[in-house]
């Protein structure tokens, strides 16, 4: 099952958890899985169905651009990162 | 406003006659009444060298002379640097040498390079680089422009330059 | 220098490739050596006004009137904006592809809303006949301020009894306290990463270093200035020349802000005079739309040098506490850090991307990173090469260099057993792919550089690594097949160092015919899809991931003309791209230029097209080793001697990779030595000029000597990595380190200048 590795200020919605496997094919279906276990951890993360500005997503290391639409695979690792802007 | 003056000058071997406000630099001039775009302005005070033509010769900044200061003298602007039969040695080894980036500098440079190599024409780099040390380059580091510089001396740019 | 002579044959030093690794003349040389080249301010329009911008004197203020009216009347002046000529912007947050913007913080930075937040902040525009008589009607705007005590300094901006930027603004708590509070702060957000348990960890440590490191505000210092012509049509679209790292990015910045469908906005690229970060966010161009709709005519508005350092995007000040621990044997143990940076008049600053590099280059299994973001009375920071690296490398590899003393331990030995590699996590969660930063290191280690003993008194050899993480996103191609067997190769990513040619040059490649059979454009918004800004060391990597898929598709339409030519089906055509041709059953074969004619002549055009929208893995490291001697007098501290070992996945073409590295490491020299936005108590910066400001000139500087390490990228069709940002990371570290071989101060400020290394000097003889 993919992991998901909880951002620090949204462990709170997950009993201090840093990192939870969950069921799903793509970052947003992680989520909403998340979400359904965890209320609140959503609306922390997402603002109208996208990623909150300035966060981004990073599966298996690699910074993604496709947001919540990236897909994963069954043994992913994925985390919720500050976007990052380069010179 | 004070009157317009009539100035006559020559710019790359041609005479040329313009007619200019006492206030503007001879930059300005190049630019905006001669629409020579080729000499460029980074800062307008005699810092950065983008500006940079010869008068009778000498490297100058031309933002830091006043236009009407120009009657009677011999300009050379970048646009005058190649000939009919091609690139002068020192455009050639800019390119082969990938000595710009951006290429904003470049024009400057160039001048600034042909006036040290037509008055030195075997230049240590301790000399290329204390008579290119009034152009700022911010892309390159100035490691290949060094070489270029180095490499036209060493095609006899001086020689190709008359 | 590392590259081999025979490059400049034509034939690749690894023989792998027959385009990439050579080093042809770029595509747009000639136009750039002779003054052709048309760059932002070189744009001439018929009928075509001249706008000034009014700024503001003071560095905090509140505006309580403005009146344009005597300058309204002076004969020759077309138009004056304020404010109030744009739309009231919303607080949206809207994604420039790099990053994000919050567009009433922009709106409020291109002209000042209610408060000027910075001396320079632009408050007032005019279009005049001739910049001149713009620059008289400023003189005739009245504007009555209410000045306040502005705060300029990032620690004293987090005290409780700051002056505050913002009222409305609410520090976000991304830590596991997630506190919340209703108390006006000029912090933006607290970001907060942990791994693993550093404080029992450091009480297992052997030796622990804690030291406090400051850095100066600096700039790009990019030649050109900004410079933006705006031309409206009768039917309400506007045309914009502009200088840009991304036109698409200013073409979205403009329809927001101006309230315009973004379809009616095209932006044209004029040759771009450097930008290193700094030419993204617009500042002048909604300025040059919103005079050329109030004039009716077309207006350019070019910056002025001073109003480029007071008033575009520096790259934060910062101060840094840095920790590390180490075991017995020198292995890190523990990691903990706290960061601020000067985020500027508003949020944000690239104090994420400092999070995220400070710990890059180890393997620290328990560590903390806290960041802050804040805002102070200087203009509002902007990328910067690498934004946010440079600043944290300072601590971390000077704290490094500290253990590695204290160890007993070379410095290159200690590295080689920490490095991050293939799998090591980093505190902020990730772990990396294959990544190169051994290898680096290694070519340090093994240069004749460093294998070659330093003599002299007040000499002294420092080492240094640094990361930067690499953008991947989108970018377009379309690529034409002329009847003369030529290409041409439409792109939107501008050309700020020579990519035309790095991407031909994967084009090329891929056809396997001659770079110079390919012709490229970098052309307007409308005239190509859509494409990221040229940062984030993105454009060969990016563009040319989607140029290589343009050849591709450019092959397939090949065969399957060649199909329809010779009545066979197209499943038994293929394309050979060892002798740039054509193949069918029965030895049948079709030359690339044979073809290209044939087509045009007799059947639909070959249109290629190419995009790419991947993630670029693993980001890029860089080792460097730096020799300088320093004038126990005066201070001042020469470089004698420079080296930089670059993972670069694959250069496709050498000089300008090695020019990339060589820029990189001069940007960072002048950061390290010189450049310093130098402010008095009333928020005036006192040296708003290149000389006072002192970037690195030619005379100041021994040669760089690049070392390429090829680690190939196995994300990318021909291992590219990005390599423009790395270089700028390691040096402030590297000289620093070297400085205490020399003398045996240790400087955690920067600038380096000669006035505070002979302090420290001083200092240390008592």
């Amino acid at each position: 099952m993919p992991v998901v590795f909880i951002p620090p200020h949204a462990r709170r919605f997950v009993n201090g958890q840093k990192q939870i496997e969950v069921e799903g094919s793509t970052v947003e279906k992680l989520l909403r899985n998340l979400e359904t276990e965890y209320p609140g951890i959503w609306d922390t993360l997402c603002v109208d169905d996208a990623l909150k500005p300035g966060l981004a997503v990073a599966v298996d290391g690699n910074m993604s651009n496709r947001g919540l639409h990236q897909a994963v695979q069954t043994e992913s690792e994925v985390h919720i990162l500050p976007a990052v802007g380069g010179g | 406003m004070a009157k317009k003056r009539v100035v006559t000058t020559k710019i790359n071997g041609r005479p040329v006659e313009f007619l200019c406000e006492p206030r503007q630099t001879l930059l300005e001039v190049l630019r905006e009444n001669l629409d020579m775009i080729g000499t460029k302005e980074g800062c307008s005070n005699g810092n950065c060298g983008a500006c940079t033509i010869l008068i009778d010769g000498k490297a100058v900044d031309s933002c830091l002379v006043l236009a009407v200061e120009a009657e009677g003298m011999n300009i050379e602007t970048i646009e005058g640097v190649a000939s009919a039969d091609g690139l002068h040695p020192l455009q050639q080894a800019f390119l082969e040498e990938a000595a710009l980036q951006c290429g904003i500098c470049t024009p400057g440079l160039i001048m600034s390079a042909k006036a040290l190599l037509a008055q030195n024409p075997d230049p240590t780099e301790e000399e290329i680089r204390f008579a290119l040390a009034g152009n700022l380059c911010r892309c390159t580091g100035y490691d290949k422009i060094v070489r270029a510089v180095q490499s036209a001396a060493k095609m006899g740019c001086a020689s190709a330059a008359k | 220098m590392a590259t081999a002579e025979s490059d400049k044959t034509g034939l690749s030093s690894k023989g792998k490739y027959k385009v990439i690794g050579t080093r042809p003349i770029r595509p747009d040389g000639v136009d750039k050596v002779t003054g052709r080249a048309r760059y932002g301010a070189d744009i001439r329009l018929s009928g075509m006004l001249h706008g000034a911008i009014l700024r503001s004197p003071y560095a905090h203020a509140r505006i309580k009137s403005i009146d344009t009216s005597k300058a309204e009347q002076l004969e020759g002046v077309y138009a004056v904006i304020t404010h109030k000529d744009f739309p009231d912007a919303s607080d949206k947050i809207a994604e420039l592809g790099e990053g994000s913007v919050n567009l009433k913080h922009l709106s409020s930075n291109v002209l000042a809303d209610d408060k000027v937040l910075y001396k320079g902040h632009a408050v007032a525009a005019v279009a005049a006949e001739t910049t001149h008589l713009a620059y008289e009607a400023l003189d005739l705007i009245e504007v009555e301020y209410e000045p306040l005590t502005p705060v300029l300094d990032v620690r004293k901006a987090m005290q409780d009894d700051a002056p505050i930027l913002h009222e409305n603004q609410r520090m976000e708590d991304m830590s596991p306290d997630a506190t919340t509070s209703d108390k006006p702060t000029n912090i933006y957000k607290k970001f907060f990463f942990e791994q693993g348990d550093p404080d029992a960890a450091f009480e297992k440590a052997h030796i622990v270093v804690e030291r406090e490191f400051t850095t100066a505000t600096v700039h790009q210092g990019y030649i050109e200035p900004h410079a933006a012509t705006a031309v409206w049509s009768a039917e309400g679209k506007v045309t914009l020349y502009t200088c840009t790292q991304g036109t698409f990015t200013v073409r979205q910045q403009v329809a927001e802000l101006l309230g315009l469908p973004l379809s009616y906005v095209k932006v044209i690229p004029t040759e771009i005079g450097g930008g290193f970060g700094g030419k993204i966010r617009v500042y002048i161009d909604p300025v040059a739309v919103a005079l050329a709709r109030k004039s009716g005519r077309p207006v350019k508005v070019v910056m002025d040098r001073a109003s480029v350092f007071e008033a575009t995007g520096p790259t934060p000040g910062s101060w840094i506490r840095m920790k590390l621990g180490v075991d017995a044997q020198g292995k890190i143990v523990a990691g903990d850090t706290e960061i601020a940076f000067e985020s500027g008049a508003y949020p944000v600053s690239p104090i994420g991307a400092g999070c995220m590099c400070v710990f890059s280059c180890y393997d620290i299994p328990d560590g903390r990173i806290i960041g802050y973001d804040v805002c102070v009375n200087k203009p509002h920071s902007a990328a910067y090469r690498a934004p946010g690296s440079t600043q944290v490398a300072f601590a971390t590899e000077s704290v490094v260099d500290e253990i590695c003393e204290k160890l007993g331990m070379d410095p290159i030995e200690f590295r080689l057993k920490n490095a991050s590699v293939e799998g090591t996590r980093r505190v902020d969660g990730v772990a990396y792919p294959r990544i190169g930063l051994v290898e680096t290191i290694e070519a340090i280690r093994d240069s004749e550089h460093y294998q070659t003993p330093l003599a002299g008194p007040n000499r002294g050899r420092g080492v240094a690594s640094g990361y930067w993480m690499n953008a991947g996103l989108k970018s377009s191609v379309t690529a034409t097949v002329n009847g003369d067997g030529k290409v041409s190769l439409v792109e939107g990513s501008t050309d700020i160092g020579g990519s035309r040619a790095s991407i031909a040059m994967q084009f090329a490649e891929t056809l396997g015919i001659p770079m110079e059979d390919v012709v490229p454009a970098v052309v307007d918004t409308d005239s190509v899809g859509y494409t990221d800004v040229t940062g984030g060391s993105r454009v060969t990597y990016a563009t040319g991931w989607a140029a290589y898929e343009a050849a591709l598709d450019v092959q397939r339409q090949l065969c399957d003309r060649a199909a329809e030519f010779w009545e066979v089906d197209s499943s038994e055509v293929t394309y050979d791209k060892e002798d740039a041709a054509v193949k069918g059953p029965d030895g049948k074969s079709f030359g690339f230029v044979e073809l290209a004619e044939k087509v045009t002549q007799a059947s639909e055009p070959v249109v290629g097209r190419g995009v790419s929208n991947h993630n670029e893995p693993g980001g890029a490291f860089g080792t460097h080793a730096v020799d300088v001697e320093v004038d126990p007098e005066t201070g001042k501290v020469k470089i004698l001697r420079y080296t930089a070992a670059q993972d670069v996945g694959t250069a496709i073409h050498p000089s300008y990779v090695e020019g990339q590295v060589q820029g990189g490491v001069v940007q960072g020299i002048g950061w390290a030595l010189n450049e310093e936005y130098f402010y008095d108590e009333a928020g005036v910066m006192r040296n708003a000029s290149y000389l006072d400001y002192r970037v690195p000139t030619c005379y100041d500087l021994p040669m760089i000597d690049p070392i390429l390490v090829e680690v190939p990228n196995p994300g990318h069709p021909y291992g590219v990595r990005g390599v423009g940002e790395v270089p700028i990371a390691p040096p402030p570290a590297a000289i620093a380190n070297a400085i205490y071989q020399a003398v045996g101060v240790r400087m955690r400020h920067l600038p380096m200048s000669p006035p505070h290394v002979l302090h420290e000097i001083l200092k240390k003889e008592g």
